[in-house]
């Protein structure tokens, strides 16, 4: 196999943010000692006046994101997803999304690829904890490239956003002239057997998984969504009919309260839907290789083909 | 054990924390190396220790800084709690030496800890909890200087200081270096030693890598008061390239590195 260019959204994320602070003044940002694993000593490197260092102190970190924003500067505060959505959540929701400022939070190293630190760095539950609050926009890039757009697409958004990105290198399939619309889903297959709806790392994997089935005469369709919230539904329904009700929704996240969720919330009205959801099985992460991991939590492609051929066959 | 023999433990220990690391590819060595001395006599001069890691009347300590492992794993395989054999599955799936530690996976730790902070705001709740029990367990647990940026280690010394908790020693691994760079740049901690006074401890600063100076600090109770042990360290400390150097923080040794590694901790 020729070496496929691999890289991870946390630097396609940095780079993004570096080349739009060239084009923008107020823009910030901030880390909680984390640089060197987030992406963000680039910023630091081209912008180190413009580069805000709180110490290991994420609950500070949003607070002062909210401080920075309400005196005009655009912020970006950066720290691993279980840092910022799980430790200080409570100040994203009063000094943020409650308050409805113009901050922008990212966690890098999300799902359970971050796979050597084990547990208590993986996590599957910022897409839940940050999709129930009011005001908060949620964005989840499938790749490199599309991560480096979405700098831009936090920045000219008015209003909180959250993005998850991942520690993993993968293949980069997506391209920089891509139009990215905040909350449309994207794409990437049309088709009428299955609707594989997947963010993130999945979406990589789906849709390696969805070019398998084609070989075995399985059409799927495959929608990207790279805006989890507000979700395009609009889509996830027309592609979910044109498919015979049929739709697998695929994450690096728990099953509770994340995209699988808030898709079958959507169906729920339609007539003539089989739905099945690849995720991880209400369980914690652990140590382990990111690929042996995957495989343990029964969220590799093979996976998400074995779900679209049973939910076809049903 | 004589403080020669200390010594010579906490070489080996050492040396395991490199092989572990080298192995799993990944890892924290420097931070590991700068807590092995203290780790190394607490667990074979200080803490009241059974057969049986889950005895009730034993001393418990927490690793605040989770992410300091393999020096506590290696102890805790030499200390028959966990088979050695699992030195050579650090990080690995289904095994006990998570990559940071678990407390359901592993015999012997008596805190899952990772997320900084956290661990000594446990800490607190365990020596309360002895306190209002009547026990007579002592409580150690062992915080890095940039996990001090967290605020909830402030609470806790507060609540430390408020309920008098002088079964409760805290250990800061004072190396200077988090993980970004120097603590000082980073986020400045100033007067540590007035700081921890100010907050109702009784406050020891010590050399953190010689025997006579941290045993009788461990000794040291003051009545009502917790007690603070700043203990001066040296990151990376033991491998000439890896001390006070910030790269080393959660890199991991190859080739002829790791060679001059295991030769400067007297492996082969
Ligand atoms: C809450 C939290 N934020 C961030 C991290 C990531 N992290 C792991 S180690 C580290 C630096 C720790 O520095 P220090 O406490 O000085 O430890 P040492 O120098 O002893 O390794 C950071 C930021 C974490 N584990 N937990
Ligand atoms: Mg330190």
């Amino acid at each position: 196999m020729a070496d496929v260019v691999k890289k991870a959204t946390r630097h396609g994320y940095s780079e993004g943010l570096v080349e739009l602070a060239a084009k923008h003044e107020d823009i910030i940002c901030l880390d909680a000692d984390l640089g060197h694993a987030t992406g963000s000593l680039v910023f630091r490197e081209a912008y180190p006046d413009r580069y805000i260092e709180t110490g290991i102190a994420e609950q500070d970190l949003i607070g002062m994101a909210a401080g920075l924003a309400r005196t005009g500067f655009v912020p970006f505060a950066n720290s691993f997803a279980v840092f910022t959505a799980g430790r200080a959540f409570e100040i994203i929701r009063n000094a943020v999304c409650y308050s409805n400022v113009n901050v922008k939070i990212v966690g890098s190293h999300s799902g359970i690829t971050p796979a050597g630190d084990g547990g208590t760095h993986q996590c599957i539950e910022d897409i839940a904890a940050m999709r129930s609050l009011p005001n908060m926009t949620v964005l989840s890039p499938c790749d490199f490239n599309q991560a480096k757009l979405m700098a831009e697409v936090m920045y000219e958004h008015q209003g909180p956003c959250y993005m998850r990105t991942s520690r993993e290198p993968m293949p980069i399939f997506t391209s920089l002239e891509d139009k990215i619309e905040l909350g449309k889903a994207q794409v990437l297959r049309d088709g009428k057997d299955v609707c594989i709806v997947a963010t993130g790392v999945m979406t990589c994997l789906a849709k390696e998984a969805a070019e398998q089935l084609a070989a075995e005469g399985i059409d799927a369709a495959l929608l990207n969504i790279h805006t989890i919230k507000p979700l395009d539904m609009d889509s996830i329904k027309a592609y979910t009919k044109k498919c015979g009700g049929r739709v697998l929704v695929c994450e690096e996240a728990n099953m509770y309260g994340g995209l699988g969720e808030a898709v079958a919330y959507g169906l729920v009205n339609e007539d003539g839907i089989s739905f099945d959801h690849v995720a991880v099985m209400d369980r914690f992460g652990q140590s382990g290789l990111s690929g042996e991991l995957l495989e343990e939590y029964g969220i590799t492609a093979a996976n998400i083909k074995e779900h679209a051929e049973k939910l076809v066959k049903r | 054990m004589t403080v020669s023999e200390l010594k010579e433990k906490a070489r080996q220990i050492r040396l395991e924390t490199i092989e572990m690391v080298a192995k799993a590819t990944s890892g924290h060595p420097g931070g590991s190396l700068s807590a092995t001395d203290l780790l190394v006599a607490l667990y074979y001069s200080k803490m009241r220790l059974f057969d049986d890691p889950h005895d009730e009347r034993r001393d418990r300590f927490v690793l605040s800084k989770g992410h300091a492992n393999p020096p506590l794993y290696a102890i805790l395989a030499d200390k028959g709690y966990v088979d050695k054999d699992e030195l050579n599955y650090l990080r690995r799936l289904h095994h006990p030496f998570q990559g940071h530690p678990e407390s359901n996976k592993c015999p012997g730790i008596d805190c899952s800890t990772g997320s900084l902070g956290q661990g000594i705001s446990v800490a607190t709740g365990m020596a309360l909890g002895f306190k209002l029990k009547k026990a007579d367990n002592q409580v150690y647990a062992m915080v890095g200087d940039g996990e001090l940026d967290e605020g909830l280690c402030w609470e806790a010394f507060m609540a430390a200081a408020n309920y008098k908790l002088d079964n409760l020693t805290v250990i800061v691994d004072r190396n200077m270096l988090q993980l970004d760079g120097n603590t000082e740049d980073v986020m400045a901690h100033g007067d540590l030693k007035a700081k921890f006074e100010a907050f109702g401890f009784a406050t020891d600063v010590i050399n953190g890598h010689d025997f006579e100076e941290i045993l009788p600090a461990l000794d040291k109770k003051a009545e009502g008061k917790p007690h603070c042990i700043i203990a001066m360290t040296v990151k990376g400390k033991g491998v000439s390239y890896m001390e006070n150097n910030v790269e080393w923080h959660g890199s991991v040794p190859k080739g002829e590195q790791l060679e001059t590694a295991l030769k400067e901790l007297g492996g082969k």
